[in-house]
């Protein structure tokens, strides 16, 4: 984690959020907007409906550098449990880096180059707070023939809503057929740029990773066309809560697993059966007997939110914790995500808050609390 | 005609006889961002001089309401309930939180009057 005592950075960016009025506040180490003027419910209502731009530029980005796909894959595979070796040109995929125990010590995306003359390159994407700990332990782990170069002279920023991808055609045309969960490199008016089709809001959009010298040109840009405003972190927050999307260090830790996380879904096949990675012992036996605990979805009655630490109780004890909790301006109501015994995980499961040492009921609900709109091209 | 004095904690009270209107100062709805909810006392509520006596909660986070002096709780803003957003349009006005009768008038005292409180949010930066 970063060390709370250093000074905060800043990203690339950080004069074009000032220029906006953006309320600075300490993040994962970064002085970052966590909203604009006009505040988080707009930002929010203003994402799910035409296109809101996020500084993401925190984040940490590097290379996987080896001599061909398939050894740079296993490397990988080492520390995360998804299938990276057929992942195909151009697909990006969702892991965690775990611990020995099967613990979540970050969650990362993953990319493979579309170009064959990159092959044996995958890029990495990883949190801020857990960057400098990522890549030294990815750096540990690896073979001699595979290197990891970071990107920190990279900028990232993410288009998200559901006219994200009108407006980054005029300046990108060849983003507008990319399927969800698909990268390419290409060029931002003449700057290039790499490409994919992704986010954390549950909407269509993109995360461009760009030069740090480029990034603020990019910006001003995308900010001059009228389907853009630039949205903080209060909304990004609320937006990907309304998507059932994990936020590492509360709704994942180290002390939690992939499959307690209701993650299991990005443990592809041939990784449950060969295991092979940190933690498999834990992470096979629970996806072959259930966890005792996972995370669910929770929606409270009412209006009042229930937010990080609210004690969960059902049959008169407690059953587990909220991670996450707030109120999810497109729902218009709470919601929130949180840990509870397996035998509470159904959903319709009828539960008790505990807010502010008084009982607020609850449902277990399926996530994501509003449809996902990701971008699927039309077959043929 | 009535007297308004604020609170450290950006809580006002807007006095006429012994009954004490109470809410949050305009600088605090803009801090808060937007309101999505307002956690109100049941009436008859006795509460002490700078006791928990609500919570608002905005999108971002919980944020608690301390009694600027001690009462019991005579009224709670129903109006709230369904429209938490009055807190930001109009925090001194439509947007307040309960009505207290006051304990003892003295307590008032400690209170900044608008004026002091104005030179308190100059020196937040």
């Amino acid at each position: 984690m970063s060390d709370p005592a250093a000074p905060a950075k800043r990203t690339p960016l950080y004069e074009s959020h000032v220029a906006a009025g953006g309320r600075m506040v300490p993040f994962a180490g970064y002085e970052m907007p966590v909203q604009y003027p006009t505040g988080i419910l707009t930002e929010h209502n203003w994402t799910r409906e035409n296109a809101g731009l996020f500084d993401v530029s925190h984040m940490g980005q590097a290379f996987l550098l080896g001599p061909d796909h398939d050894t740079t894959a296993r490397a990988l595979e080492t520390l995360c449990p998804a299938d990276f070796v057929n992942l195909g040109l151009g697909k990006q995929r969702y892991s965690q880096l775990l611990a020995s125990d099967g613990g979540i010590l970050d969650d990362i995306m993953v990319t493979r180059s579309v170009d064959p003359a990159e092959d044996g390159a995958l890029m990495l994407v990883v949190n801020a707070a857990c960057k400098d700990a990522d890549f030294a332990l990815i750096e540990q782990r690896l073979p001699a023939n595979v290197k990891l170069l970071r990107a920190g002279h990279r900028a990232l920023v993410a288009l998200q809503g559901p006219r994200a991808a009108e407006v980054l055609a005029k300046h990108c045309p060849d983003s507008a057929d990319m399927a969800f969960m698909s990268a390419r490199s290409t060029r931002f008016d003449n700057f290039d740029c790499h490409v994919s089709r992704s986010g954390y809001t549950g909407e269509d959009g993109y995360e461009i990773s760009i030069n740090a010298k480029y990034v603020a040109t990019v910006w001003d840009t995308l900010c001059a066309d009228p389907l853009v405003k630039p949205i903080g972190l209060g909304a990004r927050d609320s937006l990907r809560l309304e998507a059932g999307l994990c936020l590492y260090g509360h709704d994942i830790d180290a002390t939690t697993s992939p499959v307690e996380g209701a993650l299991a879904w990005s443990i592809q096949k041939r990784r449950r059966e060969e295991g092979g990675f940190p933690g498999a012992d834990r992470i096979q036996r629970e996806l072959r007997d259930g966890p005792s605990r996972l995370r669910v979805g929770i929606l409270p009655e009412g209006r009042q939110p229930a937010r990080e630490g609210a004690e969960i109780h059902a049959d008169g004890r407690k059953v587990g914790v909220v991670t996450s909790g707030g109120f999810g301006p497109t729902r218009n109501g709470p919601c929130a995500m949180g840990y509870v015994e397996a035998a509470f995980a159904r959903p319709g499961t009828a539960l008790t808050l505990i807010v502010r040492d008084k009982p607020l009921p609850a449902v277990v609900a399926p996530m994501p609390f509003v449809p996902k709109r990701f971008f699927q091209p039309k077959a043929g | 005609m009535s007297t308004i004095r604020y609170t450290k904690d950006h809580e006002y009270i807007r006095v006429e006889g012994d009954i004490g209107t109470v809410g949050i100062s305009d600088y605090a709805q803009a801090q808060l961002g937007d309101v999505v909810f307002v956690d109100l006392p049941a009436p008859g509520k006795e509460v002490a001089q700078g006791a928990e006596t609500a919570v608002v909660e905005s999108v971002k986070a919980a944020s608690e309401i301390y009694a600027p002096v001690a009462g019991s709780v005579v009224e709670v803003n129903a109006r709230l309930a369904d429209n938490p957003a009055t807190v930001n349009e109009a925090p001194l006005g439509d947007g307040w939180f309960l009505k207290l009768r006051i304990a003892d008038t003295a307590q008032l005292d400690a209170l900044m009057t608008e004026e002091q409180y104005q030179d308190y949010l100059k020196t937040l930066g």
